[in-house]
């Protein structure tokens, strides 16, 4: 653990002394739907990534949460730039990438690479698992004799036998198979890896021991990650930060531990009360499932009701307000900045969670608010009355 | 739930003749589903837990498999009844809800359709009143517009309210047994938990009693009553809730207690896992399955323990462990409120 | 819907100027060509033929013989080189047997091939399935002018069950019009079978996999129901593809061979017979009479494939 970094929490700037490894800047990635009897038109637009700043400093883990369909993974894409921005820019080592091409983008390729969420359809059934890793390897011209004993090494790495290389995927379990595509991963020895869900397809049991393993690669290889995933329970171990997303936008950015002990946003606390809590006794206590479903509060603690709106025609104000127990006019009329908190917490509410009147009076606006938010800071007053996990 | 078992499971076994050699998926199961419980049937992928569920229904007769043992459901023999029999069965009795709502539905039938079928399948109704109960379900299972989405086709809805379709439908006939496979694996956590509320909610309107097969522990502690682990095709402990919580006798039910991420807690240096892999259903260890993992293995575990009731006086919680009971409460290790795998005495300080 | 159909109509259009350029220029350039030489008979004296040229507009640029060709095509004016018949009129003559042939083998194969897919499918593994595997392979590889030729010989020629060649149109006699096409029909859709009923097969046993034919069986559906209305229906699909697409070749003249060997005077004879001759009116105009049906034919299949698979959109 003492090898890995503990970087400012929640903040791009505070660290100062090194740049960011990953700078996102208002960038917005917009999917048109295109109609039209001869000519087509745009008719409207999918409203994927929708205003995000972020930074993702060198050796951090930046989680990246969110329901299905909140912009997460293309977030990330566009990041690895597999999808074009609309607007805004996206650095890298302090380079603008947003419009390279191919042949700037090749030696970056290197540098990011990504494991992907399905660890069956992810991997070519039809060639061994040394064919596999070595891939990388040759596309970017390694020499070929060096090849056979870096595969070895790497199948090493992430806990499998060296014979392991002349197998076929199908021959592995889920869990194995999430270890062969670290290792195609780690092949180009990138800095960046962007994990996309990594280990929701695996079972519980499974989930831990790839945690792990990606933990130990980072101490080891001073990695960075970019962990995207819809469930808080599986990027708390691992995160330094994490961000939140709702339908294009964050709503809160913060140090990983504070983000379960102190949820600012109510979106956070839907999130997390969400989770199962593996105690029957307390889950009677909490009254959970009994409370929620149709998202009316009661008792205290509630399951988010709903499901997120069309990202085509968004909610005005925040975007969040449909769902919100706590949504007043206001939300639904003015879109909240990112709201800086002590400790360069970050959270786009106008009514926190968790927080002390003074706090929430000494909030500023923090620059990576999305430039179509208001210049409402949450008020004093909102701040009574939590519905935050004790 | 004083009257007798709905559901009579003894010694059920299936197994397939495949390239690789026998595969034992289901060994020497036997449990009771007493009326409006929830049992939950948990273990990791591979341990024959789907299998079992989906041989009440009949739904693995393939030329390759073999079945042994009963099931006795309301006086009907299910491993031996005819194929008519079981058909009538099906879907009116006992219905099952599947883990994957994008492909659980038939992609280019309207969803409404889809659950009148079943209906027209087992009641003689017509279709315009089977049509106004199927609106009436989907509203039941909280679908907004309901009656709307009666013709609308699964891509047109949600994961979460392809889900909702699937409950429906499984109700639609007033089963007294509903089986959950993996109902939640593949939502959001917010969806997932909406389903497991809804789940447990239709239990309690209409008494139907549920068995919820999971990988994932931390589901079960909300809405199960009992539950049964299952590792390597047979069970290898059952009890309560509260018994499999907070007195747990299967060092793997230790390991799998163990590695559920704990939002509620302070961040453990490392997160617990359980060493390698499950053993191939084709090639399992001999004795106790779980020996070639488990860190508290001795010669006795060279014998197949039997699934009995270890703690005197508690008849509803078995496990298949040799370790004396007392032995196991000191070595599993216990945090306040955390149950891990736990360490062989002497070796720890590897 | 109605823009779906417009849009169709107008690549209509571009496939049959394109199909239609390329097959004048081919018979333009291509060696022995020259329809003059060809009208002019043996040893053609330059003066004959220069008259020929002027006479039929050989002599005008290219451009100019295609716009001309393609006007009196239209105005159902063209005539053949060879015969100086009527072409248009002549498909009109040969339209009813191509059609009968075209028709009745496509419902022939369909049918036989759904029924053989499903069958093989659900006795995948076993011996039935293995008989009738070679059997459907034997189909495929057998030629149709063999076969037809074999067909003709035994069962028509020699064991007189079958009348030998010749057409009787259904106005005038049902029955005689069945009688007389069976043997046709059947050559046809030999190979069709084959291919079709494998490409079902493996169709239906990758639908048999799917979730929902699981849930279908939960719901307590007979064994029956599972397999029409779920298994073949969404087995169905891609099928529907391919038969619209070699429907309408077969509609627009592809069954040359079959049309030859029991001499139905289709028009994929009359194509073949005006290719022998470098005959180009008689060519480009069933090349466009062909192209059109395949164009039309997929644009009925999109259609019927959104009606089958709603998740489709028609744009």
């Amino acid at each position: 653990m003492s090898v890995k970094a503990e970087p400012g929490p929640g903040d791009i700037r505070r660290t100062g002394a090194s740049k960011p490894l990953v700078e996102v800047r208002h960038l917005k990635v917009f999917f048109p739907i295109r109609q039209g009897f001869l000519v087509e038109r745009e008719v409207g637009r999918v409203h994927a990534v929708n205003d995000v700043t972020l930074g993702i400093e060198q050796g951090e883990t930046l989680g990246l949460v969110g329901e299905s369909g909140c912009g997460k993974t293309t977030l990330s894409r566009a990041i690895m730039r597999l999808v074009d921005p609309t607007k805004g820019s996206i650095r890298f080592r302090g380079e603008d990438i947003t419009e390279a091409g191919r042949r700037r983008l090749e030696p970056m390729r290197r540098e990011m690479q990504m494991v992907f969420q399905d660890p069956f359809a992810s991997l070519n059934p039809r060639k061994r698992v040394g064919q596999i890793i070595r891939m990388p390897l040759r596309l970017h011209g390694a020499p070929r004799d060096e090849a056979p004993d870096r595969v070895r090494e790497l199948l090493r790495r992430v806990g499998l036998h060296p014979e392991h290389a002349n197998r076929y995927p199908h021959e592995f379990s889920g869990g194995q198979r999430q270890r062969i595509g670290v290792a195609r991963a780690l092949a180009l020895e990138p800095s960046l890896i962007v994990l996309d869900e990594p280990v929701s397809a695996l079972d519980v049991s499974v989930q831990a021991q790839i945690i792990n393993l990606l933990d130990d690669l980072q101490d080891d290889m001073g990695l960075t990650y970019l962990f995207v995933a819809h469930d808080l329970s599986v990027v708390r171990h691992i995160s330094d930060r994490i961000a939140v997303m709702y339908l294009g936008k964050l709503m809160e950015v913060s140090p990983a531990q504070e983000l379960y002990s102190k949820p600012i946003h109510p979106y956070t606390s839907a999130l997390l009360t969400a989770i199962p809590i593996p105690d029957p006794e307390a889950n009677r206590r909490r009254g959970r499932v009994a409370a929620g479903g149709g998202g009316t509060p009661r008792g205290g603690v509630a399951v988010v009701g709903g499901e997120p709106p069309n990202p085509v025609d968004p909610p005005s104000g925040c975007v969040f307000h449909p769902r919100c127990p706590r949504a007043t006019e206001l939300c639904r009329e003015v879109e909240p900045p990112l709201a800086r908190y002590r400790g360069g917490h970050l959270a786009a509410c106008h009514h926190p969670l968790n927080v002390s009147r003074e706090e929430t009076v000494a909030t500023t606006r923090d620059p990576s608010s999305p430039l179509s938010a208001g210049d409402v800071l949450p008020d004093g007053a909102a701040a009574e009355g939590s519905l935050g996990t004790s | 739930m004083s009257s007798g078992p709905l559901l009579t499971v003894r010694d059920l076994g299936v197994s397939f003749t495949a390239e690789e050699g026998v595969v034992r998926a289901v060994d020497g199961v036997t449990f009771d589903l007493l009326p409006g419980e929830v049992l939950a049937v948990v273990g990791e992928s591979g341990c024959g837990k789907s299998v079992m569920a989906m041989t009440l229904m009949g739904l693995t007769r393939f030329p390759n498999a073999r079945f042994e043992g009963t099931a006795h459901y309301k006086g009907l023999e299910l491993i031996d009844a005819g194929e008519e029999e079981l058909r009538r069965i099906r879907g009116a009795e006992i219905a099952m809800i599947f883990q994957d709502p994008m492909s659980s539905l038939n992609p280019v039938m309207r969803v409404g359709e889809q659950i009148i079928e079943q209906i027209q399948a087992h009641e003689g109704v017509p279709a315009t009143e089977a049509r106004e109960r199927v609106a009436q379900l989907l509203d039941r299972v909280g679908i907004p517009r309901a009656r709307d989405r009666v013709d609308a086709y699964p891509f047109e809805l949600s994961g979460g309210m392809r889900q909702r379709v699937m409950i429906a439908l499984a109700l639609s006939c007033g089963p007294s047994v509903l089986i959950a496979d993996e109902p939640t694996t593949a939502l959001d956590v917010t969806i997932q938990a909406q389903i497991l509320h809804q789940i447990q909610s239709l239990r309690d309107e209409t008494g139907a009693a549920v068995i919820l097969v999971t990988h994932d522990l931390g589901v079960v502690a909300e809405i199960a009553d009992r539950i049964a682990v299952m590792y390597a095709g047979r069970i290898v402990e059952q009890g309560t809730v509260n018994a499999i919580f907070y007195d747990p006798q299967h060092p793997y039910t230790w390991g799998l207690l163990g590695s559920i991420t704990r939002v509620d807690r302070a961040r453990p240096e490392r997160l617990p896992a359980i060493a390698g892999l499950p053993p191939s259903l084709a090639d399992r260890p001999e004795g106790c399955h779980f020996r070639p993992r488990c860190p508290h293995e001795f010669d006795r575990c060279r014998d197949v323990p039997p699934l009995v009731a270890r703690i005197d006086g508690d008849d509803d919680h078995l496990d298949r462990c040799w370790l004396p009971v007392e032995e196991k409460r000191e070595r599993r290790e216990v945090r306040p409120g955390e149950i891990g795998l736990g360490r062989k005495p002497g070796a720890a300080a590897a | 819907m109605a823009r779906f159909v417009v849009r169709r109509l107008l690549s209509m259009l571009v496939v049959l100027f394109a199909v239609s350029v390329l097959t004048f220029l081919i018979f333009n350039v291509i060696p022995g060509g020259d329809p003059a030489l060809r009208m002019a008979g043996r040893q053609p004296d330059p003066a004959q033929l220069e008259r020929i040229r002027e006479d039929w507009g050989f002599d005008e640029p290219v451009y100019v013989q295609y716009l001309k060709t393609m006007g009196q095509l239209f105005s159902g004016e063209l005539v053949s080189y060879s015969t100086q018949q009527n072409v248009v009129a002549e498909i009109g003559k040969r339209l009813g047997r191509t059609f009968s042939l075209a028709i009745g083998a496509a419902i022939m194969w369909m049918a036989f091939a759904t029924a053989l897919g499903l069958y093989t499918a659900i006795r995948a593994g076993r011996l039935s399935d293995r008989l009738l595997t070679i059997l459907a392979l034997v189909g495929i590889s057998m030629p149709v002018f063999w076969v037809g030729a074999l067909m003709n010989y035994y069962l028509g020629f020699k064991a007189g069950i079958f009348p030998n060649g010749d057409y009787v149109p259904l106005g005038e006699d049902p029955l005689e019009w069945l009688y007389h096409l069976i043997l046709p029909w059947t050559a046809l859709s030999l190979l069709f079978i084959g291919v079709y009923s494998r490409v079902l097969r493996s169709n239906v046993l990758d639908t048999l996999s799917e979730d929902y034919v699981r849930t279908a069986r939960a719901k307590g559906l007979s064994e029956r129901r599972v397999l029409v209305r779920h298994v073949l229906r969404n087995s169905m699909i891609p099928i529907v593809t391919l038969w619209g697409l070699d429907f309408g070749a077969v509609l627009g003249g592809g069954a040359i061979l079959t049309e030859a060997v029991f001499d139905l005077q289709g028009v994929g004879q009359y194509v073949a017979e005006s290719v022998d001759q470098l005959d180009v009116p008689p060519v480009l105009a069933v090349t466009m009479f062909g192209a059109f049906f395949i164009v039309l034919l997929n644009t009925v299949v999109d259609i019927v494939y959104a009606v089958l698979d709603p998740r489709i959109r028609l744009t």
